[in-house]
């Protein structure tokens, strides 16, 4: 095998390619802004730095948030081009679960991720790593009165130290991380990997107008 | 099937909420799919940013093979990619961008990150053959309102002029909901004025036209604002707004200013071909008055059919070929998505 793997639902825009015997090579670069910049030639990068082509890859593994919308869809969107225009499958996996995948924690735990607005996307994940129920998105003291103390991964913890004061390793999640969970979930359970379809988990912002304001004073 | 002077070119397009995916080879066109987001849109009174970047990524991959279908084609016959780097919505084109990218790596091809402007300008070049050196060019869109002199669209793009508030079709979009029309608005007002409107029944203001007004600039807000408290002083009167002569005098004052400064331009820069692109080239009354007035000057109007006019893929397809035949270098996959990009940046 040799699986493409990235995640853009956070800050990092992070990228791995995996072969039969594992992670080959891994290039992450942290900057909320550029996702759209940083993705292509990241993955030019590590296919270099593995002396592999772009038509050996036989999969795809990719981030589907939940994350800001935009940088989101830079992942989505690359994904799914790269799987048509290369005829290869293309998996999802929840970007929570790529956190908690990293998390050397001996209990249950939880990730958060920055939703902005001042709220974290979310999850709650038992004692031998799997996630409780559906990520959602809510404000941190909300969350951290359903957590009752339990250690929290990802940038979450970071940036509201207040709600959640024991910060668990890692911050970011990591495409290598994300290749070894998508190659061990293909092999043994391939029903919990997900279409590459993003969890937005927010509506749109508009609001639709009400009756036209005149322009002059009745 | 192809050659240097003939590539075949897949074009992207998402600065706004079309979807479009087109292929040229050369100055030929041989696809031209577009999704379009604005039945969704359509009941906020405009476009929705996330609405429209959310239906891009759902449209892309199934538009692309739309496109290759028609074609005839298989990607592996893809010589180059272009896409819309900007101007436009920055979350939408960055939709397009990546997409562009991801093709253009996996097929192991050149990309071509340019202008949205530049393209509406070349997109007639599928239709009328080459465009004469130099042209001038009147773009007209719910996002743009601009004149172009266009010395050579793969490398040379001055802008003289543009809108100084509203584009020509926010005006129309905004005047339609005066009027209880719907949106967008031009085809309304269009069919409207044409429902027996007078176009001179009330003599709305024609911005920016006086003596030591900027001669190329645009303004159409002031004329927005008129014609909505001309139709409120009938609402409060108690009488009835003449729908249609509202629409036609509206629309003939924003004709009259375009057609006005674009010959002047092509007059005072001895120009005598004028290309009309963008969504506002559709209107009917702003194509018969170009040519009327074009005739008795000796310019020839040249205007793409109404579907090249609005936002699609060929054009940006279309500019890629000539990028390519003219020799440019390619765009390098870092390429940013621009949403403000500069008329004189014909690349990215």
């Amino acid at each position: 095998m040799l699986l493409l793997a990235f995640d853009t639902a956070t800050p990092a825009v992070t990228v791995a390619l995996r072969g039969d015997e594992g992670v080959l090579a891994e290039h992450t670069e942290v900057d909320a802004r550029r996702h759209g910049e940083l993705l292509a030639p990241g993955i030019e990068k590590v296919l270099a730095a593995a002396g592999c082509s772009r038509t050996d890859l036989t999969g795809v593994a990719v981030g589907v948030g939940p994350g800001p919308f935009t940088g989101l869809r830079v992942g989505l969107m690359t994904a799914r081009a790269l799987g048509d225009a290369l005829d290869i499958p293309v998996h999802g996996v929840c970007t929570l679960d790529i956190v908690a995948a990293a998390v050397a924690a001996d209990g249950a735990f939880a990730v958060a991720t920055d939703a902005r607005r001042r709220e974290v996307y979310w999850a709650a994940y038992d004692v031998t790593g799997r996630r409780e129920g559906e990520p959602a998105v809510d404000r941190p003291a909300e969350v951290a009165d359903r957590l009752t103390g339990l250690g929290v991964a990802g940038q979450g913890s970071r940036l509201y130290p207040e709600q959640f004061p024991r910060a668990l390793d890692p911050e970011l999640p990591s495409a290598a991380v994300l290749a070894e969970l998508t190659a061990r979930l293909l092999r043994e359970d391939p029903e919990r990997l997900l279409p590459p379809e993003p969890l937005y988990l927010r509506r749109p912002d508009a609001v639709e107008p009400g009756a036209r304001k005149a322009v002059t004073q009745a | 099937m192809s050659s240097a002077d003939q590539p075949i070119v897949l074009g992207f397009e998402t600065s706004c909420d079309e979807t479009g995916v087109g292929i040229v080879r050369g100055t030929e066109l041989l696809a031209d799919a577009v999704a379009t987001s604005v039945n969704e849109h359509a009941r906020f009174g405009g476009v929705v940013p996330e609405v429209a970047s959310r239906a891009h990524l759902e449209a892309m991959v199934p538009t692309v093979h739309r496109a290759l279908e028609t074609a005839g084609l298989k990607l592996g016959d893809i010589d180059a990619v272009a896409v819309t780097a900007g101007p436009g919505l920055a979350g939408a084109l960055l939709v397009g961008v990546a997409a562009a990218k991801a093709y253009a790596l996996a097929l192991g091809k050149p990309i071509f990150g340019v202008n949205h402007l530049a393209a509406h300008v070349c997109v007639d070049q599928l239709e009328h053959g080459k465009l004469p050196q130099p042209a001038m060019a009147l773009l007209v869109s719910g996002g743009h309102s601009s004149l172009l002199l266009v010395p050579d669209v793969a490398t040379d793009v001055r802008p003289l002029g543009g809108t100084i508030d509203d584009a020509a079709g926010e005006a129309f979009d905004k005047v339609a909901r005066v009027l209880g029309l719907g949106f967008p608005g031009g085809p309304h007002i269009d069919r409207a004025a044409r429902e027996g409107g007078d176009p001179d029944a009330i003599a709305f203001p024609r911005g920016l036209t006086g003596p030591r007004d900027a001669p190329f600039d645009f303004s159409f807000s002031g004329l927005k604002t008129a014609v909505a408290r001309w139709v409120e002083a009938k609402q409060r009167a108690g009488e009835p707004v003449p729908v249609a002569d509202v629409a036609a005098s509206f629309q003939e004052a924003v004709v009259d200013v375009l057609t006005r400064k674009a010959l002047r331009a092509c007059k005072e820069n001895g120009v005598d071909h004028l290309l009309i692109g963008g969504g506002v080239a559709a209107n009917s009354r702003l194509r018969t008055m170009a040519v009327e007035r074009a005739e008795a000057v000796g310019v020839r109007v040249r205007v793409p059919r109404p579907g090249l006019c609005t936002d699609n893929g060929a054009m940006v397809a279309a500019l890629g070929a000539e990028l390519v035949a003219a020799g440019v270098e390619p765009s390098r996959l870092d390429l940013p998505a621009d949403s403000s990009m500069l008329i004189t940046d014909v690349t990215a």
